[in-house]
């Protein structure tokens, strides 16, 4: 029997694995300890725990243990890794490089520093969601200190060049910072062999637990540091104060080590029912996959479906299926998703936009069951909506002079 | 963001879907909002010449929820109202019947829009002053 509702709104969050929250569990209440209690097993206990999960967290990105310092979360990392680099290297340089489909957590850190006297150069990123490496070279300056692209997007899956840019960033003898929310776990990703030398990632997006993320910061080639953004009792080699969050850090260890081991047939798993979704809602008219398809993640997909309203097409299924869309009808503002409208989709496109976010629980009966609801209810939106009306009588809508409100 | 059951149901089961014939002289067509805010509804009244009275009105709309139930409450408002009567539609009493939050207010001023839009298609079309509305801040 099919359960519902279905949850395909993986991007947003993963429930966690039952064998992570089991790891954590004891260190709840058995072993509470601080792990900055050096004089007692209780401290003992708890250490021990942390630092193993930073080598199960470090083995995921072929990072060094000691390469791993634990956050609250991405946003923090983004915050920490931005700012830190900003401040840390202010001698060197005042210029950062960042693309316009970045998650805000970076983009509005970048906006916090200009307000300082950094100087922001926001790339445009071409129309299949990729960073153009031409615009890239072009963009840096002798005062460039850092450059911070994602590695995948969160709202249409596309990977970026990781390896390209970091080597552009090395060449002109600027740091790579890349947030790696999406990726980690999703995809192999190698620090060294990507060139890394900052990546901010989190637990809860690869079935861990909430609140609980890391920031790696290379060593050596350069040794990179960042200047703390929080001070208190110097953890984290100085970098993040603040009692260290044990339960979760053995529960994102734990994540990691799953996400290692299962990686490969997960991938091979979901990939297939993603294509699958993908190829079926592409038989519906006028429907057009979001992002480029050949670099993109295993598991997303972002489909608009011109001349419906992305709201209106998930309240025709949303009390069975959980995802997400790119109109923002729901906020208060009526702008939809600033992603899309970046890749040069005319708003239409972007209010009209559905992400499908697939996970390790997601099963084929789930997909079929999609796939139904979401034809269905297009389908029928269509026959309620004017503007397919007038493609269909051949009326160009682009040529009507709209009422803006 | 839920939704009230009057939504629901009229998202379910929208009344009076579809689409009069604009070239009519005893029709009246409102085409309002934008592709790019997210909503456009066309509202359509049949007139009955000798009395003045709306005997068929129909809708499509592009939009969320509220703007479809919206719209679909406005033409079950519409039948059989005169159109002076019709012109005093306000959107708040689409707020109310419909439970929408303040978010979603937009989507009955649209709706009333679109009345107003189709009454005076309407009176153009009859050799009717067009009425003169208070602008208004959506």
């Amino acid at each position: 029997m099919l359960k519902l509702p279905i949850y395909l709104d993986h991007n947003a969050t993963t429930p966690m694995d039952p064998r992570v929250l089991e790891a954590m569990i004891p260190y709840f209440t058995e072993n509470f300890g601080n792990a900055a209690s050096r004089n007692h097993s209780f401290g003992w206990h708890a250490e021990e725990a942390v630092d193993y999960a930073r080598e199960q967290v470090a083995k995921l990105i072929g990072a060094d243990p000691k390469e791993i310092i634990f956050t609250s979360g991405a946003t923090e990392g983004d915050n920490l890794a931005i700012k830190g680099v900003y401040e840390m290297y202010a001698s060197k340089g005042n210029h950062i490089i960042t693309c316009t489909t970045e998650h805000k957590a970076v983009l509005d850190t970048c906006k916090h520093l200009e307000k300082l006297g950094a100087e922001v150069t926001y790339l445009e990123v071409q129309p299949d969601g990729l960073v153009d490496l031409k615009v890239l070279e072009a963009a840096m300056r002798p005062t460039t200190i850092l450059v911070a692209i994602m590695y995948a997007n969160n709202e249409i899956g596309v990977v970026q060049p990781v390896k390209e840019i970091a080597a552009i960033a090395k060449k002109h003898g600027a740091l790579f910072f890349t947030d790696g929310v999406q990726a980690v776990g999703k995809i192999p990703v190698d620090v060294i062999a990507d060139g890394i030398d900052i990546m901010a990632f989190t637990a809860h997006k690869m079935y861990g637990p909430k609140g609980v993320g890391a920031l790696y910061v290379r060593r050596k080639n350069p040794r990179v540091k960042v200047t703390a953004q929080m001070d208190g009792g110097g953890h984290e080699r100085g970098m993040r104060s603040g009692t260290l969050n044990v339960p979760g850090i053995v529960g994102f260890g734990k994540a990691c080590e799953i996400a290692r081991t299962d990686m490969a047939e997960d991938t091979a798993r979901i990939s297939k029912l993603r294509d699958k979704l993908e190829a079926a809602l592409s038989q519906i008219d006028e429907s057009y996959v979001n992002g480029n398809p050949a670099h993109r993640l295993p598991h997303v997909s972002n489909i608009s479906f011109k001349y419906v309203e992305g709201e209106g097409l998930m309240m025709g299924f949303n009390k069975d299926i959980a995802l997400s869309s790119g109109s923002a009808c729901t906020s208060a503002s009526l702008e939809p998703s600033y992603v899309l409208k970046a890749l040069g989709l005319g708003d239409d496109l972007a209010h009209s936009s559905l992400r499908f976010g697939l996970g390790r629980y997601t099963t084929e009966e789930q997909i079929d069951f999609t796939i139904k609801a979401v034809t269905d209810t297009v389908l029928k939106l269509r026959e309620m909506s004017p503007l397919w009306e007038m493609f269909k009588e051949g009326v160009d809508i682009d040529a009507i002079q709209w009422a803006h409100h | 963001m839920a939704y009230s059951d009057k939504v629901i149901d009229h998202y379910s089961n929208p009344k009076n879907v579809g689409t009069l014939d604009k070239a009519s002289k005893s029709v009246g067509t409102g085409l309002v909002g934008a592709p790019e805010c997210g909503d456009v509804m066309r509202l359509q009244i049949q007139v009955d010449d000798a009395t003045g009275i709306i005997t068929d009105a129909k809708f499509k709309t592009f939009g969320c929820g509220s703007a479809i139930a919206s719209s679909s409450l406005a033409t079950e408002w519409l039948k059989g109202k005169s159109v002076d009567e019709a012109v005093k539609i306000d959107n708040m009493d689409l707020v109310e019947e419909l439970n929408l939050p303040p978010v979603k207010i937009h989507c009955s001023v649209l709706a009333e829009d679109a009345i107003k839009s189709a009454i005076n298609d309407y009176r153009k079309k009859n050799g009717l002053e067009e009425l003169v509305f208070e602008e208004r801040i959506h």
